[in-house]
């Protein structure tokens, strides 16, 4: 089931980075460099204190996504790159519909359909009231257009969050990186290794 | 006898609590450079630079701050610096014009991986983003061009970030670093501890592990080789690895060919040097890059002046690819074979494994190939009988009389070429040029920053008329500070290389490459700078003695003809079997 190594396909980017001014700039620009569109950027802290995790999605060959990978790891504050198509991942989209209350109190259609699209309500005030989904983007923008005849009044989708189905071990290895004190060496470096599957850092 | 710095008298910082001393941001950044070793500093004044400047006056005795006349020649002198001396060079420059004056030194520094640590004033703190006087956003600007850069805005943390500075500058693959101090953090004064060198960043691996499994089959390889093929680049000049490349070299007998950085590594006469790659390169390496079964890149990043067209490139050739940097394994020429690592660590373990072969015939190969390359080029451009003089006999008396000893700084061009292709060369860091950015005006810095790195050596500034004209001002630092260059400007009256390209590829349409020159030896005079120009054949070798003889900088302009082309060449788009003698 392996795809060429130069057929376009989403692919999430997953990067491991100290928390440090100018880092965002310094990956960004390695994708604009190139002149490849980032489709979706998610950054925020780990679950480790102070280090940060990008999501990054862009459609793109895997012989492109394999060396932008190695350029955005060479980089100094960044800590590990890892690379995966949409198979290897479990990933989400927040998104957030703003309607008119009157309109959901006087279709009762409108709230089936939510029902349905497995929206939650997030505020209700008697002007709006503002829904809440997660989903694939396909799932979220359906939602967009079954609320579009009543009166959608704003819509906002945030970037994807990925996890890695073969993660085992991600957890204790940024451990690892917290507890390194200066001098010592990071046993492990490769992610260079032909084929390898095994989480290494 | 030289006073203790601050650094000196606070002592090694133990666990004990240790007394401090209050000093400025600028102090601790002067004390910082002396820990690191440096002693010569690049640079130029201005606001937002000014305190660390009035610390500096103090520091007279310990740090030696040679005055440029632009910051584009300060970062081109620190390049040479540390091309010569294989120490990181230093730069000073002020916030807004003086640090965008930086942006073409750090670009080339990046792509010829220099270590430097440049220093940039800013403004103060409070005035950041509102368009203050002489405020650019130079971390954002400078981004792309260097390795790391970053902005102090507190003096405490200047030790600290220096120590990064240079150790990331120096480790790895070297490269520019940029370290903005807002002019607060000059001035604030704090409780100096006294300096730690870095020797770690958690994020940062400046060498991937060296793996025993790839040395191996790199090994079995070339031993399996029937026509085995060496390529080197400047990666073993920077890993120090001169050494444990001439034994890799010698045990395995097999021919090696150099880019143009990487040129001096080994000395041009060893007899298992074939020559130059790339668009000017040698026609044996160019050609038998093509023929040999394996193919060994050492340090080297297969740029596309070396390589030509790409899907034509070695394709038969299983590909061996030594490097430090991960990123450039696979990049550009699929690896059958990574090595991963310092190329100081991996040649020897690969020198071990393999056999000692003599390869008589395939290095002869390449000696026909050098045979018809005399014959349809070399041999004319370098000992002409009549007409106007060529580059190449140019370079070719210099040789005759620095006997390859020289320091030969060059210039981006013609002269380049020529310069790098005929140049002797029996010591490494020898060979200091801008290989990928190509940057015209690098060559008089260059040579000034190239003296002060090496100073028992004689260095050689090598200038197209073109070039010289880009950064001629810097003769002002040449006056001011003393320095030793011996200058060459090789003068066609053209730009010659576009010209070159005008009449082979655009139907000899010259447009815009015909440049007027001022009297360069009169330019020279003013800023107290002894020459001469000589147009005839006779004169030649009694000039270029005269110039080394004389005592400081000597400019000496050599009329060549206007239109003479480099030959070979590998036109762009060309497979390098594509190679053309004429």
């Amino acid at each position: 089931m392996e795809t060429p190594d130069n057929e376009k396909q989403e692919y999430n980017i997953t990067v491991y980075t100290e928390n440090q001014i100018g880092l965002l700039n310094r990956i960004a620009i390695i994708f604009t460099r190139r002149k490849i569109n980032i489709d979706s950027l998610n950054t925020s802290p780990s679950e480790i204190e102070s280090i940060h995790r990008f999501n990054i999605v862009i459609t793109e060959s895997e012989e492109v996504v394999r060396k932008l990978t190695r350029q955005i790891e060479k980089q100094v504050e960044v800590l590990k790159v890892y690379y995966h198509t949409n198979a290897d991942v479990i990933w989400q989209e927040l998104a957030l519909y703003k309607v008119s209350t009157d309109v959901i109190a006087e279709k009762v259609s409108v709230e089936r359909l939510l029902r349905e699209n497995g929206a939650r309500v997030v505020v209700l005030r008697k002007d709006y009231t503002v829904f809440e989904t997660t989903g694939h983007r396909e799932e979220t923008d359906n939602l967009i257009s079954i609320l579009q005849p009543y009166g959608l009044i704003e819509f906002v989708r945030s970037a994807r969050v990925a996890i890695i189905k073969d993660s085992e071990g991600f957890n204790s290895k940024l451990r690892e990186f917290e507890r390194l004190e200066p001098g010592e060496d990071v046993v492990e470096n490769e992610y260079l290794n032909q084929g390898q599957k095994v989480f290494t850092m | 006898m030289e006073t203790q710095t601050i650094t000196q008298e606070l002592g090694e910082i133990t666990k004990v609590k240790k007394p401090t001393i209050e000093v400025s941001g600028s102090v601790a950044l002067l004390e910082a450079l002396i820990v690191e070793g440096v002693e010569t500093i690049f640079g130029y004044p201005g606001g937002a630079i000014m305190p660390i400047y009035d610390a500096l006056y103090d520091y007279n005795d310990k740090l030696n701050h040679i005055l440029v006349r632009h910051e584009q020649g300060g970062i081109h002198a620190g390049q040479g610096y540390a091309r010569t001396s294989g120490k990181v060079g230093v730069v000073f420059a002020t916030s807004g014009p003086g640090a965008t004056n930086l942006v073409t030194g750090l670009a080339d520094a990046q792509i010829d991986s220099t270590p430097l640590v440049c220093i940039t004033g800013q403004v103060f703190a409070h005035l950041l983003g509102t368009d203050a006087f002489q405020e650019t956003d130079v971390i954002n600007i400078t981004t792309p061009v260097t390795k790391w850069n970053y902005q102090v805005t507190d003096a405490t943390k200047i030790p600290e970030v220096i120590a990064k500075a240079f150790y990331i500058a120096k480790s790895g693959r070297p490269g520019p670093v940029l370290i903005d101090i807002t002019k607060n953090a000059q001035i604030q004064k704090f409780n100096y501890e006294g300096y730690v060198k870095c020797d770690h960043i958690r994020s940062y691996r400046p060498k991937p592990i060296v793996r025993p499994q790839y040395i191996q089959q790199a090994a079995e390889l070339i031993n399996q080789a029937k026509k085995p093929f060496i390529i080197w680049g400047q990666g073993v000049i920077l890993g120090s690895a001169e050494q444990e490349f001439k034994a890799f070299v010698e045990k395995s007998g097999i021919p090696a060919a150099w880019t143009v950085l990487g040129a001096g590594a080994i000395p041009t006469d060893h007899p298992q040097n074939v020559g130059m790659l790339g668009m000017h390169g040698n026609y044996g390496p160019n050609v038998l890059t093509n023929e040999c079964d394996v193919l060994i890149a050492i340090g080297m990043r297969f740029d596309d002046r070396v390589t030509g067209r790409l899907d034509k490139y070695a394709k038969q050739a299983k590909v061996i690819h030594l490097d430090i940097d991960p990123a450039e394994i696979d990049k550009n020429v699929k690896s059958t074979v990574p090595v991963w690592g310092d190329c100081k660590e991996t040649l020897p373990l690969l020198t071990a494994l393999v056999e000692q072969k003599p390869h008589t015939e395939w290095l002869n190969l390449f000696n026909e190939y050098t045979q018809k390359e005399v014959e349809a080029v070399i041999y004319d451009e370098l000992n002409p009988t009549s007409g106007e003089m060529t580059m190449g006999e140019v370079i070719k008396q210099l040789n005759d009389i620095t006997k390859g000893e020289a320091v030969i700084v060059t210039d981006v061009g013609q002269h380049q070429m020529v310069a790098c292709r005929y140049a002797k060369l029996n010591k490494t860091r020898s060979n200091v040029t801008s290989g990928g950015l190509g940057t015209m005006g690098f060559a008089l810095p260059a040579a000034i920053g190239a003296k002060f790195g090496a100073q028992e050596r004689t260095v050689v500034a090598i200038i197209g008329d073109g070039g010289f004209q880009m950064t001629l001002q810097e003769l002002g630092t040449i006056m001011q500070s003393g320095v030793d260059v011996k200058i060459i400007i090789l003068n066609n009256r053209f730009l010659g290389m576009v010209r070159q390209w005008q009449e082979l590829f655009n139907d000899r349409r010259y447009s815009f490459v015909d440049i007027q020159s001022p009297d360069f030896v009169m330019v020279a005079k003013g800023y107290g700078i002894n020459g001469k120009t000589i147009s005839e054949r006779e004169h030649l070798a009694s000039a270029l003695n005269e110039m080394l003889d004389h005592k400081g900088s000597y400019l000496l302009e050599v009329m060549v003809t206007k239109e003479n082309n480099v030959f070979p060449m590998v036109p762009q788009g060309c497979s390098v079997s594509e190679i053309r003698l004429k």
